[in-house]
């Protein structure tokens, strides 16, 4: 059967799953899957590495089912999540390595021509499970196919003290950018500061920034890849994270992704940007202190800005498999397998919420519900914007994100070495360089 | 019969072809150099000639790429993050340098002498450059955190200061906190290296300057100094490549922040090329290195091997 018999068949699936499928329902069964892997396939499968080991054990677990259902032989390696980049791009470039990289952001963007086409993955598990969010689809498809198929985000909320909040005089976490600053500035006031990284930390500080950024409406680049981040609305950021810097504890400009961990369990940081695993490492503890620490704490999205939607930027994770493999089926099926429902719902409850799920139907896991403070990780690719927004995913915003240009920018405003006009005009300069070519 | 008979007369013509070859010095010598040229060409030569032919390319990672001449040198040029980052390899290279080379000298000369224990303390000199640079560069990091500085922490409670020392955060303290780190673990390479140096003079130079009167500065200077230039030469050289070429201790450190401020050549070559994606324009700069590294070879060869000057004549 082509492709394109297969995906008539599936769209007509759709209609009918789609009507089957009301909230925090999973349509029966839509699509069909056809494929078959070679035979005596191998693969190499690299992953991020795991920060919760019940994670991977799962992981590995489901992997290890796979093999014995499909007699694909699976060796299955992990990387440090920053590591993997470079590590993706030799393979990309050398053509040879491992046959399926589970990577992050717009790594497979760089490389589109060298990637094996998914499309058929993508459209079965969309039409399965009722469609994929909006930005995982940007971040899975080049044109009109799917390159990469998203396996969530490792979603960043905020993390913050309740005790902290309540004894700056708020009840409930401010929900909009106004509301943010006041808190922080209160909660300077009381010795209990936020603080936000501001070093080349790849995760936490491009989060927070691009956040920043976006509530305020300014961007990068435009829908035509135009640089158009020396705008009014990039100076109202930048005039706003000064603000905000003034209330950080000393020392954000050289943090990198670990140094929040560490200050929060501390009991240093009362607000920061972070993964669920801050929470989970106090929660598991034998540190009295830091148990205390997790009780004491909850989650919270990002808060809104001026453009008044939500403008996060979270660290999408996405699946890759090269056309240098020799077993391109057996790497699709292998992805088939760990994304269907019933293997990710598990996985996703060993990660304990460390994983936010690409597909709305993944939200009715009880995981997500089992404590509230894991709620808020639910929904981040709801709420997240790509990292190339509003251009292109591709070369020039892997190489402005890498070059950490939005990032530098607020820190050069927040730390006063120029001013956020200054900072600005300097940003475009170093994007353009990326953007024209 | 004759088909036999002319095999052996080609296999005494191959064998005696064979034996002149082999009793040839010429043949021999191209032979036993092949290994060796070989393994240059191949670890050395083509890495260096594919890196220069990169850095004139546009290639992306994972792309052909194509030839444009010296556009991505001209796009660096107006880089303010690239002058930035030669600023700093310089600043970086130079001052961590010449405190390797003093500090180095210093504990050389200290080590040359007889000390109770000498054999232990020269280990001990040994350790830093013993210790793998990326656990020196983690231990750094700790030291220097903006909450958990072990330095900030003993200040504190000697009452010498109020808050923590941001390190990392400022920053000329970026900049002067990665210099010490390079200086720790590179300061046994010269001491271990001018020790070997100052053990190879004759002490009966130095008895002669004693009979002559010679203080001991005079010996040092006329004595000590000229004897070891070309070692000094040598371990320069090494000293400053290394130094000029160092990635491991910022990339482990502060990632070339905070605001670029401690970004080298190297680092910010891997930070465009690798984790941006822009091959041609990481190798330009890598490309942009070799100016300032043949600079440094040849001051460290010509400026410290002069061998009149080692000769106690004037240049």
């Amino acid at each position: 059967m082509s492709d394109f018999d297969r995906r008539s068949v599936l769209k007509a699936g759709l209609g009918g799953a789609a009507l089957l499928a009301g909230p925090g329902i999973v349509p029966v069964r839509a699509a069909g899957w056809t494929n078959v892997p070679e035979p005596n396939a191998s693969i190499r499968v690299l992953r991020w590495k795991q920060f919760i080991q019940a994670e991977f054990d799962k992981f590995a677990e489901q992997t290890k089912k796979f093999s014995e259902k499909t007699g694909v032989k699976v060796k299955l390696e992990a990387e440090s999540w920053e590591d993997i980049r470079p590590k993706a791009a030799v393979a990309a470039n050398v053509g040879a390595g491992p046959d399926l990289i589970i990577g992050t952001l717009d790594d497979p963007h760089k490389f589109p021509e060298k990637l094996i086409d998914m499309t058929d993955v993508a459209d079965y598990l969309g039409a399965q499970y009722g469609g994929w969010y909006p930005v995982a689809e940007k971040y899975g498809k080049k044109g009109k196919s799917w390159i990469a198929i998203p396996q969530g985000a490792t979603g960043g909320c905020l993390n913050y003290r309740v005790s902290h909040m309540k004894a700056a005089g708020f009840e409930q976490f401010p929900k909009d950018t106004a509301g943010f600053l006041k808190l922080c500035q209160a909660l300077k006031k009381n010795n209990t500061p936020a603080g936000f990284a501001l070093g080349h930390a790849t995760g936490d500080a491009n989060g927070w920034c691009q956040w920043a950024l976006w509530s305020h409406g300014g961007k990068v680049v435009n829908e035509k890849n135009e640089v158009v981040i020396d705008s009014p609305e990039t100076i109202a950021a930048l005039e706003y994270v000064k603000q905000l810097y003034e209330t950080f504890i000393p020392g954000v400009l050289s943090w990198n992704d670990s140094n929040n961990n560490k200050a929060f369990l501390n009991g240093e940081l009362s607000l920061t940007l972070n993964g669920i695993s801050i929470w989970t490492v106090g929660k598991n503890s034998t540190d009295p202190k830091q148990q205390e620490i997790a009780k004491d704490m909850d989650h919270a999205p990002m808060p809104i800005g001026p453009v008044g939607v939500p403008t996060e930027q979270q660290n999408v994770l996405v699946a890759y498999g090269y056309k240098h493999s020799k077993y391109p089926k057996a790497v699709k099926e292998y992805i088939k397998f760990m994304w269907d429902k019933e293997n990710y719902d598990a996985w996703e409850v060993a990660s304990n919420g460390y994983v936010s799920p690409p597909l709305p139907a993944y939200n009715d896991n009880p995981v997500w519900t089992s404590d509230p403070k894991i709620t808020p990780y639910r929904d981040c690719l709801k709420r997240c914007r790509d990292n190339g927004f509003a251009g292109d995913l591709g070369y020039a915003s892997a190489a402005v994100m890498g070059d950490f240009v939005v990032v530098d920018m607020f820190a050069e405003a927040a730390s006063g070495s120029a001013t956020p006009k200054q900072a600005a005009a300097r940003a475009a300069e170093r994007a353009k360089r990326y953007y024209q070519v | 019969m004759a088909v036999m008979a002319e095999s052996v007369a080609a296999q005494v013509k191959r064998s005696s072809l064979w034996t002149r070859a082999f009793e040839s010095r010429n043949f021999l010598g191209a032979m036993f150099m092949v290994p060796a040229i070989a393994i240059l060409i191949l670890f050395l030569a083509y890495p260096l000639a594919l890196g220069f032919w990169l850095g004139l390319t546009d290639t992306k990672i994972g792309g052909a790429g194509r030839y444009i001449g010296f556009q991505n040198f001209v796009s660096l040029a107006k880089d303010s993050v690239f002058w930035l980052s030669v600023f700093n390899t310089i600043f970086y290279t130079v001052t961590a340098s010449v405190v390797k080379f003093a500090v180095g000298l210093y504990l050389a000369l200290l080590l040359n002498e007889r000390l109770p224990f000498k054999s232990m303390i020269r280990a001990i000199v040994l350790l830093p450059f013993v210790v793998p640079t990326v656990l020196s560069a983690i231990a750094f990091w700790w030291i220097y955190d903006s909450q958990f500085s072990i330095i900030s922490w003993v200040l504190i409670k000697a009452g010498l200061i109020t808050r923590y020392i941001d390190f990392l955060g400022d920053p000329w303290n970026a900049r002067w906190s990665v210099v010490a780190a390079n200086i720790w673990r590179g300061v046994p390479f010269v001491a271990i290296t001018l020790l070997a140096g100052l053990q190879t003079i004759s002490p009966s130079l130095y008895e002669a300057a004693n009979l002559d009167g010679a203080t001991n500065l005079q010996r040092f200077r006329h004595i000590t100094l000229p004897m070891l230039s070309p070692i000094i030469a040598v371990v320069m050289t090494f000293s400053v490549l290394m130094t000029f070429t160092d990635f491991q201790l910022i990339y482990t450190i502060t990632r070339g922040g905070p605001i670029n401020s401690t970004h080298l050549m190297a680092t910010l070559s891997f930070q465009r090329a690798i984790t941006g994606g822009n091959l041609g324009e990481g190798a330009a700069i890598s490309n942009a290195m070799i100016p300032f590294l043949v600079a440094a070879i040849l001051l460290s060869f010509f400026g410290l091997q002069r061998s009149r000057w080692q000769q106690g004549g004037r240049d």
